[in-house]
């Protein structure tokens, strides 16, 4: 009995060995010499592809959605409904991100989907209510957007909560509402979606998106320049 | 280009770049776990460790190497995420409690990475990079140790010996791992995925203000969270997160770095045993079921039923942009069919059909191609089975690879099988029937449900994806899913191991006219035919509760 409990103590301890000694070259040199080279060679996307708009300010970073929202009515109210700020090109609805419950040091953004099945009662009432909106805020006084024409991620929250792009068919019905906000012609502001549309990866990787903040920061120089 | 064409372009062209590395990453590691040198590296590894690298384990010594260091990976880990709050480099976030740094150490330990926590709030640099990670190394180099012990067992004759587990483990570390995600952890920064050390980040917004986002080692641990089936996010959103996976390149890669040691180690299992065919017969299996399980999920989800998806005009829900409905049906086959568990789109919104063939693909066992080493030992247990249920129909002793598959070996196979679908229906069954535990559902009736039969499946088949409804940081769903996890890892090896054991002790059985031809097709028609019945009949009343009922309502 004594025999058999020292040589699993002598193994356990040949086990804690072997676990330091893998934790150095797996948990240290090698998260280091990623980070090393990482940072030495591209620089700006280890550090989070953070992008400037015209004046040399960062507002954000390209690969994260932001929301567009006028600023609250009631700043001291945290249930009040944020309204969206229709001078901008809208993203896609995120009800699945999170406010940070744990380390509240911090007010982090927690990435996160809906987690709402297909028959989800609620899902079903998100959608139809985002589809409403979307129908509503984009129909101008001389274009109607028909509810058929309202592409399925303009009213479906993404995996992330973050994604930073919309299909080009959502950015293409909201541009006649964008240009009358921002007194532009509809032709200069789809021109602009145009340009900020990038297709699939090598002609077949993923599907065509338009990247929202890229968008509206070249849509806030056009306005700027007048 | 259609959407629907652009995921057939996406599926081939990663079928072809598998195609292309299987033969020489297979070969090289059948080279290396049968080469008896040493790399200076190691030597040195081996001296701390205190180990004899050249020493033959017989079954039970390799077996009690395993669990020695599993279990000090447990203890260690559990402990790390402990003292979290006193650790310099934690950001300042403070310690996990007891239950749910209990789930965590066992789940990344198990090679599960089921997670109960929000990464971006809970757990700093030193656990990420410093505890999880490192299992998500040295898990994966133990499942596939024990799979080379189990092809040594068919390989060799008239003796016990399987192999040294510290030099296997090592050297999948050393030989495998870390050359392979060093080159793909810098591809993926090169694709936008961070790779810093500047902790909490503040920038500044569009419309005003500034927003906070966690920085860290992410790339480094993205790429070993696919390479070795591990899962487990950096962030809550795991690989929809766009720093974890920026573009639709990047998330070929990462479906390619989820596959690739898999499908490799069936060439490794043709090496090691002296004949290759026998090697393609098992990767034949395993992509036919991986194509048909992933061509079903394209069709269901490009097909988008359900009343909420045919509100919005298609299943986009849970799902990005840049990825598309094909890149997520792509990317979450993988994930169940493998024991990853990594997410690109939210498998809880998926359509009813959808979520099912998530559910069937860990239930498969996680066999095509299955978990980094598991999925190898997996599919050959199951190969043990149809070959003795061949044998039945003919009336003879069932051989396979020259062993004799007589009592002893069955009973090991047949506990193997036996042991996750005793858990996962065991604690379904018990949650369901206890008060509290459904208070975690999200959603209700059939899909609430398949959210806790999804938590069982997922934690004893070690995948680690959830249908995330689920609130699975409570007491209970911490202790039940960490026990799954760990049993339904453990429990398997043992028989795995013990079954290498008996083979290897066998004579070789000469091969005659009467010996089943298992490098044929006939013989992988049979596999998938075995792999389907079984999991259906072990299934089936659960599946019907679950994703038919809502599919079907």
């Amino acid at each position: 009995m004594n025999t058999s409990v020292a040589n699993t103590t002598r193994l356990l301890w040949a086990g804690l060995r072997a676990l330091l000694v893998l934790s150095v070259v797996t948990g240290v040199l090698y998260p280091l010499l990623v980070t090393g080279i990482a940072q030495a060679a591209f620089g700006d996307k280890a550090n989070g592809s953070e992008i400037k708009d015209h004046t040399g300010k960062v507002v954000g970073s390209e690969l994260i959605g932001q929301t567009y929202n006028l600023p609250p009515k009631n700043p001291d109210d945290p249930e009040e409904a944020p309204r969206p700020d229709l001078r901008w090109f809208q993203p896609r609805p995120s009800n699945g991100l999170g406010t940070n419950g744990v380390n509240t040091q911090y007010a982090l953004i927690l990435s996160g989907a809906t987690n709402r099945s297909g028959d989800n009662e609620e899902l079903i009432q998100w959608v139809k209510d985002a589809k409403a909106a979307v129908v509503k805020d984009n129909s101008t006084a001389d274009y109607r957007v028909k509810p058929e024409d309202v592409p399925a991620d303009a009213v479906t929250s993404s995996g992330s909560g973050l994604d930073p792009h919309i299909s080009p068919a959502y950015a293409d019905i909201q541009v006649h509402r964008v240009a009358e906000k921002n007194g532009l012609d509809a032709a200069q502001v789809r021109k602009l979606v145009d340009d900020n549309t990038d297709g699939r990866l090598l002609g077949f990787m993923g599907e065509p998106t338009v990247n929202v903040l890229k968008l509206n920061i070249a849509l806030r120089e056009l306005v700027a320049k007048g | 280009m259609s959407p629907v064409l652009s995921g057939a372009v996406q599926l081939s062209a990663l079928a072809a770049a598998l195609a292309l590395v299987i033969r020489p990453l297979g070969d090289y590691m059948a080279t290396m776990y049968s080469s008896n040198r040493h790399l200076r590296v190691e030597r040195w590894i081996y001296k701390a460790i205190g180990a004899n690298p050249d020493t033959e384990m017989r079954w039970p010594a390799y077996l009690r190497g395993v669990l020695a260091f599993s279990l000090a990976s447990l203890l260690f880990l559990y402990g790390l995420q402990r003292f979290q709050g006193s650790l310099p480099g934690s950001l300042g976030f403070s310690s996990i409690d007891p239950d749910q740094a209990f789930n965590t150490a066992a789940s990344f330990v198990a090679n599960t990475n089921w997670q109960s926590y929000y990464g971006e709030q809970a757990m700093g640099h030193v656990v990420q990079t410093g505890g999880l990670a490192v299992q998500n190394f040295v898990s994966a180099a133990v499942g596939m140790a024990v799979a080379v012990a189990l092809v040594r067992g068919f390989a060799r004759t008239r003796t016990g010996e399987l192999g040294n587990f510290w030099s296997d483990l090592v050297r999948g570390v050393v030989r495998i791992l870390v050359p392979i995600a060093v080159v793909a952890a810098v591809v993926l920064v090169a694709t936008g995925a961070i790779q810093n050390f500047s902790g909490i980040h503040e920038v500044g917004q569009f419309s005003g203000g500034t927003q906070e986002w966690n920085g860290g080692a992410v790339a480094s641990q993205e790429v070993i969270k696919e390479l070795g089936t591990n899962g487990g996010g950096y962030f809550n959103a795991n690989s929809a997160h766009p720093f974890e996976n920026p573009n639709a390149f990047s998330n070929l890669l990462e479906v390619f770095l989820i596959l690739v040691i898999p499908f490799s180690l069936t060439r490794t299992f043709g090496r090691m045993v002296g004949s290759v065919k026998q090697g393609y017969a098992i990767l034949a299996t395993m992509a036919v079921i991986w194509l048909g399980f992933t061509a079903l999920m394209m069709w269901t989800e490009f097909h988008g039923g359900g009343p909420a998806f045919e509100a919005a005009g298609g299943a986009m829900e849970g799902k990005e942009d840049r990825f598309g409905i094909g890149g997520s049906a792509i990317f979450s086959v993988a994930t169940t069919l493998t024991s990853t568990g990594a997410v690109n789109s939210f498998h809880s919104s998926n359509t009813a059909f959808g979520g099912g063939i998530n559910l069937l693909g860990m239930q498969l066992g996680e066999i095509a191609p299955g978990g980094v080493g598991s999925g190898l030992y997996g599919m050959l247990i199951m190969a043990v089975i149809a070959v003795f249920l061949a044998g039945l129909m003919v009336g003879r002793t069932p051989e396979y690879l020259g062993k004799k598959i007589g009592t002893r070996e069955i009973k090991f196979a047949a506990c193997y099988i036996l042991v996750t679908p005793a858990l996962v229906l065991g604690f379904t069954a018990a949650s369901m029937a206890l008060p509290t535990p459904p208070d975690s559902m999200t959603n209700t009736g059939a899909h609430g449900f398949s959210e806790v039969l999804y938590a069982f499946t997922s934690g004893a088949n070690n995948n680690g994806s959830a249908f995330a409804g689920l609130n699975a940081d409570t007491q209970w769903f911490n202790t039940t899913v960490g026990l799954a996890m760990l049993l339904g890892r453990f429990l398997p090896m043992v028989f795995v191991l013990a079954l290498a054991g008996s083979l290897a002790e066998q004579k070789p059985v000469p091969e005659t006219a009467g010996t089943l031809r298992t490098e044929k097709p006939m013989f992988t028609g049979l596999l998938v035919g075995s792999i389907l019945i079984i999991t259906g009949l072990t299934y089936f009343p659960a599946l019907a509760l679950g994703p038919l009922a809502e599919g079907l309502a």
